[in-house]
């Protein structure tokens, strides 16, 4: 009895997620999403937070460039900037503020990706608290991103605390490139 | 490994030479002819000195075994400081005894000892060895202690600490430490995660003879591996790893070679230790949206929600009753410690003028202490609070960062991870007090440690 009806929703789920996965066409005006977005209040341009390591300015980003992109290669040069803390803090000041809502343009404009939120800490903690810190910044982050509109359901939250530093060293230049949530798309 | 213990050959009727009793204190002596002694003393006012030669050799093949056995034993003895430990390279001139007859009394008590060891091992047949070992009381020349142990050829180290473990005990009454192991987090295998984000060392969960010797990997999923602590019976190890991509707790039972996951699939879980008994585990969750403690039986029933703060609540530690956690929380603005019930209740903290203090780790009786990490400067120093008074002391000194502190089980010495040896972190032991400082490990970086029982 319950067997064909399992069947039957997971060829159902199939079948969306496939429909999904076709990303907007042609005809659609698509914007880049780093220029003016219409709706969301005029960006503060976030550069502060991005001299890290993608320190090339966002490439001009077009649907094609992005959507045609592995996932590797998506996450090696993520259209989706890292949010920075400051010491010991999980708040997202105004520039952190500002590439949360960049990023959530884009994720409007593809849907159909799932997003990894992690957080992470610099190396001037403690570890066992570190684990807690970056829990906090992470989950600081997808508040954010769900109160733009971003669904739950796409973002998953994880702390790394301060066990995977971006920049191994040790300094403040380091510390707060460490400081910040980073995204990782896990499916597209 | 098969370590046959017994034959208590002349442990006992040592009778007290009358000469003897007046050296100790100046009481009149009571005439008790017939008084079994086994405790040697030193001179009064000082600890007894002792000596341990290299084992005798009685078959060729196991030179190498009677040279470790006088070696750790040696190493052993010393590390609780209950004796002074006479150095092995002024017994050169010592004659070789070849039978416990003929051990050179006159010429040992001219080095000054109290206390000489006197050891034999031989081959008892391809794969096993015998060894004996006698303790002899140098003034009255009586065996004080004797043993035998049958079994692997390749495992002398144990039996040099097995023999420590019962001289301290027969000698000093003292629990000693020469049989644990600690267990640690390191990254030396130098392997990435795979995964979306490039260049994230693995690290993996080790364990180590409290000495450093004979250190293992236990687990090899090729994520992250962190924070483990050894089960009361000292033959599981939880700890907390990211194998599913997200951080939850495992328990290893090492000689099984078998995995445990109590809290399957219930949020993201870390930081776990076990309570004093071994029947339940305290723990950190993000289940109910925020960081809270937790605490639920071993195999993962009945967990209850112990702390209920917006702020973070973390990193755990029991009292030994088991009636206690102390823990970490950041409700007054910074992390710093605090003390509550088993059961949620009677909160109170503990540390009052830290910028940041985290890892309390409760001492085992009779200590009614609780080590933790504080900010010192740029890093962090171990302290000790001491419950009765109330007072803190520091034991390290800017040497590096020092973070982490685990209690030995007799709760006389602490592990800690420290960066004080050109900036990786390592495993190091002390003493209580701070000193006798060891290296425990030396390849990779290596965190949070843990001491078993």
């Amino acid at each position: 009895m319950r067997r064909p009806t399992t069947i039957f929703i997971v060829l159902l789920m199939c079948a969306g997620a496939c429909a999904k996965k076709q990303p907007p066409l042609g005809p659609q005006p698509a914007p880049p999403p780093t220029a003016t977005a219409p709706a969301a209040p005029p960006a503060p341009a976030a550069p502060p937070a991005q001299r890290v390591e993608e320190s090339v300015p966002v490439p001009a980003i077009s649907e094609d460039s992005i959507g045609n992109r592995t996932l590797d290669d998506l996450n090696r040069n993520s259209p989706l900037q890292p949010a920075f803390f400051g010491l010991d803090s999980f708040e997202l000041d105004d520039a952190g503020r500002a590439v949360v809502a960049s990023n959530a343009e884009i994720l409007k404009k593809y849907p159909t990706w799932m997003v990894t939120l992690e957080g992470h800490c610099d190396e001037r903690g403690t570890a066992e608290y570190n684990l807690a810190l970056g829990e906090r910044r992470a989950v600081a982050v997808k508040t954010y991103l769900v109160a733009l509109g971003i669904s739950p359901d796409r973002l998953r939250t994880v702390s790394y605390g301060k066990e995977f530093p971006f920049d191994a060293g040790h300094g403040e230049s380091a510390w707060s490139k460490n400081r910040r949530a980073h995204f990782v798309i896990t499916s597209k | 490994m098969n370590v046959t213990l017994g034959t208590l050959v002349a442990a006992c009727a040592v009778v007290v030479v009358a000469a003897q009793v007046p050296q100790t204190p100046p009481t009149p002596a009571p005439q008790q002819p017939s008084e079994i002694q086994l405790v040697i003393s030193g001179e009064p006012g000082t600890p007894p000195r002792y000596a341990v030669p290299d084992f005798v050799a009685l078959s060729p093949d196991v030179a190498d075994a009677a040279k470790t056995l006088g070696q750790v034993l040696w190493d052993d003895l010393n590390f609780e400081r209950e004796f002074y430990m006479i150095p092995r390279d002024t017994y050169t001139t010592i004659p070789v005894a070849r039978t416990p007859e003929e051990v050179p009394f006159n010429a040992w008590r001219e080095l000054g000892a109290d206390a000489v060891v006197y050891g034999t091992v031989q081959k008892a047949d391809a794969n096993t060895v015998r060894v004996q070992v006698r303790l002899f009381n140098v003034r009255s020349r009586q065996s004080v202690f004797a043993k035998e142990y049958t079994g692997s050829a390749t495992t002398a180290r144990l039996y040099a600490h097995t023999m420590s473990d019962e001289i301290h005990q027969q000698q000093r009454a003292l629990r000693g430490v020469a049989r644990t192991k600690l267990t640690f987090a390191s990254d030396r295998n130098r392997e990435k995660v795979a995964g979306p984000v490039q260049n994230r060392d693995v690290k993996e969960v080790y364990i180590a003879d409290y000495d450093g010797d004979n250190q293992r990997r236990v687990t090899t999923n090729r994520q992250l591996n962190i924070t483990p602590v050894w089960a009361p019976d000292a033959r599981g190890i939880a700890y907390t790893s990211y194998r599913r991509g997200y951080p939850d707790i495992f328990i290893a039972l090492i000689y099984q070679g078998i995995q445990e996951t109590p809290t399957n699939g219930v949020g993201q879980n870390w930081l776990p230790v076990f309570s004093p008994d071994g029947t339940r585990i305290c723990f950190t969750s993000n289940r109910d949206g925020n960081p809270e403690l937790y605490v639920m039986n071993r195999d993962g029933s009945n967990v209850r929600r112990i702390t209920n703060n917006p702020a973070i609540d973390t990193t755990p530690t029991w009292s030994p009753n088991g009636t206690q956690i102390s823990f970490v929380s950041d409700r007054g603005g910074t992390p710093q410690i605090y003390i509550m019930g088993a059961d949620g209740l009677n909160l109170r903290r503990i540390t009052q003028n830290e910028s940041w203090a985290d890892r309390p780790t409760w001492a085992p009786a009779p200590f009614n202490e609780i080590a933790f990490t504080a900010r010192t400067g740029p890093g962090f120093d171990i302290k000790v609070y001491d419950l009765a008074s109330g007072t803190t002391r520091q034991i390290t000194f800017g040497e590096g960062s020092n973070e982490s502190p685990a209690f030995s089980p007799n709760g006389r010495h602490l592990a800690f991870a420290s960066s004080r040896n050109g900036g990786r972190y390592e495993i190091y032991t002390m003493a209580r007090d701070g000193k006798n400082v060891k290296q425990i490990t030396r390849d990779g970086s290596n965190y949070t440690p843990s001491w078993s029982n």
